[in-house]
């Protein structure tokens, strides 16, 4: 069989060595990886004050957008919901009733419009498949509670 | 000074008493190490510092942690009510009087010996100890040496698996 | 004994309980940065700059625990336990000299609590008394993986003590006293045991961390395996007092190694620079404590390189390992005293 990597050591019970047996110069030598290791930079990020570089495409917290006049843009088509490969999200659709014409722009709208946050895989195709540009995955981090 | 003898001594005589009535053999224990510890406090009293740290090494930290190790090892945590004939408890009683009665009369020995030896302070220090026992008593003490040696690869002989 | 001395005595006193308490305190804000920054992480650093508050954090949340005594437990020995582990890793302070004498007026105070003239046989009778701490917890918690523990800890301290006190006596053989002082006194001037007694320092470092129970002996208490061993059952502060006195001892015996090996509270070229006898020991005592940190961090530094050892190997080590070493040790110390005499 391949190897998988080129540092794997085939496991023996055979005897140990003399040098082997009093231990001290394997016990140096791991000590000396780990003191190389205490000055060594640290890897970690202190979340809250230090933030890690999104990358521009970076996919996360979904938002329903309003258009520049302040009205709903989803028309509850269900578009989003048949492209969902992990099949998160549902909706109930709405007619438009007169009078709220300034808050949706179609006559159809999502009355309930619902992701199901321990499903969506954060794959993006449901901003891909809206043909109203309502449904955004957005750079913000998602809340814990929600997920 | 006398006041610190009598409270060890207290110690000690209600631990003994202890050692004796306590039906929970880990408790036995732990008393009879208080007891050894209340001794070697005796044995500063009397200025005898190496042999209150010694008495402390050895038997309250050695033999006495296998004691406890081979209690706790038996399990014997509930009180066990020995039932024993009574040719045996006749035969305890008087072993144990005839015991007491040898103690009694060495006891009485021990004026003679204080008479004819006042104390010496430096007795119990290590250079005395040392002087004495590699003096006056080397042949005695290198017995006891190779006694213990042999007791020890007998141990190890035993030890030994099977070949 | 003076009233002044006494009072310099009682302050002294209390002044070495309270630095070994708050070294042990910070010394787990110290392991677990020293663990963090070997493996490449930051450490606690919340409570306060660089998490410094981190251990009082700690002790609070240790007394502000529910405490829990099993139902099963024997009370009052379950109780005992901790305060023996405690207790006896305090005592042991009394007889490490942490300085030299201290001239205030006319008087000279010795920054030593008690000059016992078997200093070392006292430190000694303290190690093994500190094991019925552990023996007695664990078994009193009526547990089996406390009593394995218990059990563990008990053999190897048996066991490590044994190749200890051998290493001992060589050290005994060079230095021709058992007083802490003398020892110390006799290293003046770069005359560290350390050169004479290469190998005993080794046998005595070894059996030091088997007997304050560290990494890589920490088979009593390893939680792969027993789930904490002989503390399993222990909770709030007398958990704490279990964990405090592992890190009490830890100080406690790397000062003992720092007196015994590396010359205590001397220091090299400390008599050319010509200051006044109070300014040498107050130097003296900081270069003893560098010491005694430098050796913290070199029990942190193996605790994080090194796994556990297996049983089998611990007494393997410990009987056929160290003991015959030891006692070459005080074979060949003795050749060597004994030839050097007769010229």
């Amino acid at each position: 069989m391949e190897k998988l990597t080129n540092r794997s050591v085939v496991a023996s019970d055979k005897k140990m060595t003399f040098m082997e047996r009093i231990y001290v110069p394997a016990i140096l030598k791991g000590m000396s990886i780990t003191i190389t290791h205490f000055f060594k930079k640290k890897t970690t990020i202190n979340y809250p004050e230090e933030k890690r570089e999104f990358s521009k495409v970076y996919r996360g917290q979904h938002v329903l957008k309003r258009d520049d006049e302040g009205r709903e843009r989803c028309t509850a088509c269900g578009l989003c919901a048949v492209a969902c490969p992990a099949e998160a999200i549902t909706m109930v659709a709405a007619e438009r009733k007169p009078g709220e014409e300034h808050l949706y722009r179609e006559e159809k709208y999502a009355a309930i419009y619902e992701i199901n946050m321990l499903r969506c895989i954060y794959c993006g195709d449901c901003e891909d498949a809206c043909p109203k540009e309502a449904i955004f995955l957005t750079d913000r981090i998602v809340a814990s509670e929600l997920c | 000074m006398i006041f610190l003898f009598y409270l060890l001594s207290a110690i000690m005589i209600v631990c003994a008493l202890l050692v004796v009535f306590s039906r929970n053999p880990i408790n036995n224990v732990i008393y009879l190490i208080l007891c050894f510890i209340a001794m070697a406090g005796h044995y500063i009293l009397l200025n005898a510092q190496f042999l209150a740290v010694v008495h402390i090494i050895v038997y309250t930290g050695a033999i006495m942690v296998l004691f406890l190790f081979v209690i706790m090892l038996l399990n014997l945590n509930k009180a066990i009510i020995f039932r024993k004939s009574t040719v045996t408890r006749v035969s305890a009683v008087v072993t144990g009087g005839i015991f007491f009665l040898v103690l009694l009369a060495a006891t009485r020995q021990t004026f003679e010996i204080h008479a004819k030896y006042p104390f010496n302070s430096d007795i119990g220090l290590v250079s005395g100890i040392g002087k004495a026992l590699f003096g006056e008593f080397l042949l005695p003490f290198e017995i006891s040496s190779i006694l213990f040696i042999s007791a020890m690869v007998g141990a190890m002989m035993f030890g030994k698996k099977d070949e | 004994m003076e009233l002044t001395t006494l009072l310099f005595k009682t302050i002294f006193l209390f002044i070495i309980l309270l630095v070994t308490l708050v070294v042990a305190m910070y010394s787990t804000y110290a392991e677990r940065k020293v663990a963090a920054f070997m493996q490449d992480r930051n450490g606690p650093n919340r409570a306060g700059p660089f998490g410094l508050l981190q251990p009082l954090a700690d002790g609070l949340k240790m007394f502000m625990k529910e405490e829990i005594i099993p139902l099963t437990a024997n009370k009052y020995l379950f109780i005992l336990g901790p305060s023996i582990a405690m207790t006896t890793a305090l005592l042991t302070g009394v007889v490490i000299p942490w300085g030299d004498t201290l001239t205030i007026g006319d008087h000279v105070y010795s920054l030593q609590m008690a000059d016992l003239n078997i200093g070392i046989l006292y430190v000694f009778a303290m190690v093994s008394i500190g094991v019925y701490g552990i023996m007695i917890g664990g078994w009193a918690s009526n547990n089996k993986y406390a009593l394995l523990g218990a059990i563990r800890a008990a053999s190897q301290m048996i066991s490590y003590e044994l190749a200890m006190g051998m290493s001992i006596i060589a050290l005994v053989l060079t230095t021709g006293s058992l007083s802490l002082h003398d020892i110390v006194a006799q290293q003046h001037g770069m005359h560290w045991n350390i050169f004479y007694q290469p190998l005993g320092f080794f046998i005595f470092l070894t059996c030091a961390f088997a007997e304050t129970n560290r990494a890589p002996f920490d088979l009593p208490e390893c939680e792969t395996e027993l789930i904490g061993g002989y503390h399993t059952e222990y909770s709030s502060m007398k958990l704490g007092f279990y964990l405090f006195a592992e890190y009490v001892n830890m100080f406690i015996s790397s000062a003992v190694i720092a007196t015994l090996y590396f010359g205590g509270y001397n220091m090299p070229f400390i008599d050319q620079l010509g200051l006044s006898s109070n300014a040498v020991t107050f130097i003296g005592m900081g270069f003893f404590f560098i010491k005694i940190f430098a050796f913290i961090f070199l029990f942190m530094w193996i605790r994080w390189t090194l796994p556990r050892f297996r049983y089998d190997q611990l007494m393997n080590m410990g009987w056929k390992g160290l003991i015959p070493l030891a006692i070459f040790n005080i074979l060949a110390t003795g050749a060597y005293y004994f030839f050097t005499s007769l010229k």
